[in-house]
């Protein structure tokens, strides 16, 4: 059940836009509001567009859902990772701030952000969207398949 | 919106929520309704968690290009995103439980599971 | 069910007045977020630095979530019914 030409020309447009915007609040979650989950659940919106104007079959052919499980499990692995990397001192350490990675520190009081701040934040921020993108999608697809008929294959 | 508001408005609308949403879970039968009902459970205790924190003439807690004024405070609205995620993800789990419950006895009523067979 | 309205009405009034919440510890988040952590976004250190051991948590919660939904969509080789 896809849907006619002009939907699907126009999806096949929009859905860039929706991306780069969900990537856009990823990566700057720790100088403007946004984060690791609010984006990867606007990237996860852009991927239901996908699945509703093309339908769930034909989608499937390309995006079987267990490389958005292989996805889902390295976001998780690298919030892990990073939270391991600073046993030195503490569980959750920010062992980043001052060293040349994203280790400037902001002058206090109101100022224009900067992006190389922030430490093991924006590390982990990455973490977390690609987790929760791949998450949602693979819901969406599993009930979008299972409500249009066909069996869900190994 | 700076004088102070008389009557705790907004905690009045938190106890109506979560009221209706109680009356609905433990009066309706047909499972679509009780889901309904946990979401409107769901989004009262999300509008409490964010109404605790909010100071008179606040702005938001973020310092890039900050106006003049208080901050309100950054932890409930921490929780409150932690909160979000979990409704999110439960609600998921219910609907697909509610499909296979649906394969598997063909009926929506909750009272038909009621009788335990051998 | 009368009793729970009741209560719920006399607890509203009861809380804090809106507006001047008790705030000691967000006093001291606010203001050593930026020397502390190094970001701007005071949210945002909160859940990952200050709190982090909850955002590990709901992680757990998504992914034993995603790994039911997907769990229960599977058919048997006859379909239908499941085990």
């Amino acid at each position: 059940m896809t849907m006619s030409k002009i939907v699907r020309s126009v999806s096949n447009i929009l859905v860039l836009i929706v991306f780069i915007f969900g990537l856009y609040i990823i990566m700057h979650g720790h100088v403007t509001p946004g984060g690791g989950f609010q984006g990867g659940a606007v990237v996860a919106s852009g991927a239901a567009l996908i699945i509703v104007a093309f339908g769930s079959q034909s989608v499937q052919k390309r995006l079987k859902e267990h490389h958005l499980s292989i996805l889902e499990s390295s976001g998780a692995l690298i919030f892990i990772g990073l939270a391991f990397g600073g046993l030195a001192t503490i569980f959750f350490y920010n062992f980043l701030v001052g060293s040349p990675l994203f280790g400037h520190v902001p002058p206090s009081g109101p100022n224009p952000g900067d992006v190389w701040t922030g430490g093991v934040i924006p590390l982990m921020n990455v973490g977390v969207g690609i987790k929760v993108l791949a998450g949602l999608s693979a819901i969406i697809l599993v009930m979008a398949l299972t409500s249009s008929g066909a069996e869900v294959e190994e | 919106m700076t004088q102070g508001i008389p009557f705790n408005i907004p905690f009045l609308a938190v106890a109506a929520l979560v009221g209706i949403a109680l009356y609905i879970i433990m009066s309706k039968r047909n499972l679509i309704k009780l889901v309904m009902g946990i979401a409107i459970l769901e989004a009262g205790v999300n509008l409490f968690l964010i109404t605790l924190g909010y100071r008179e003439g606040g702005v938001a807690p973020i310092y890039t290009d900050v106006p003049a004024g208080v901050m309100v405070l950054p932890v409930p609205q921490a929780l409150t995103l932690t909160s979000i995620v979990i409704g999110v993800s439960i609600l998921a789990l219910m609907l697909s439980m509610i499909v296979h419950t649906y394969r598997h006895t063909g009926t929506l009523d909750s009272e038909a599971s009621r009788k335990l067979k051998g | 069910m009368g009793v729970v309205i009741a209560f719920l009405v006399a607890a509203a009034f009861l809380i804090h007045p809106f507006g001047q919440p008790p705030s000691q510890m967000d006093d001291y988040m606010i203001d050593n977020a930026q020397a502390e952590t190094g970001t701007n976004n005071v949210v945002t250190a909160v859940l990952f630095d200050y709190r982090g051991f909850d955002t590990l948590g709901e992680a757990t919660i998504l992914f034993t979530a995603v790994t039911g939904v997907v769990m229960l969509f599977r058919a048997t080789k006859k379909g239908g019914n499941e085990q």
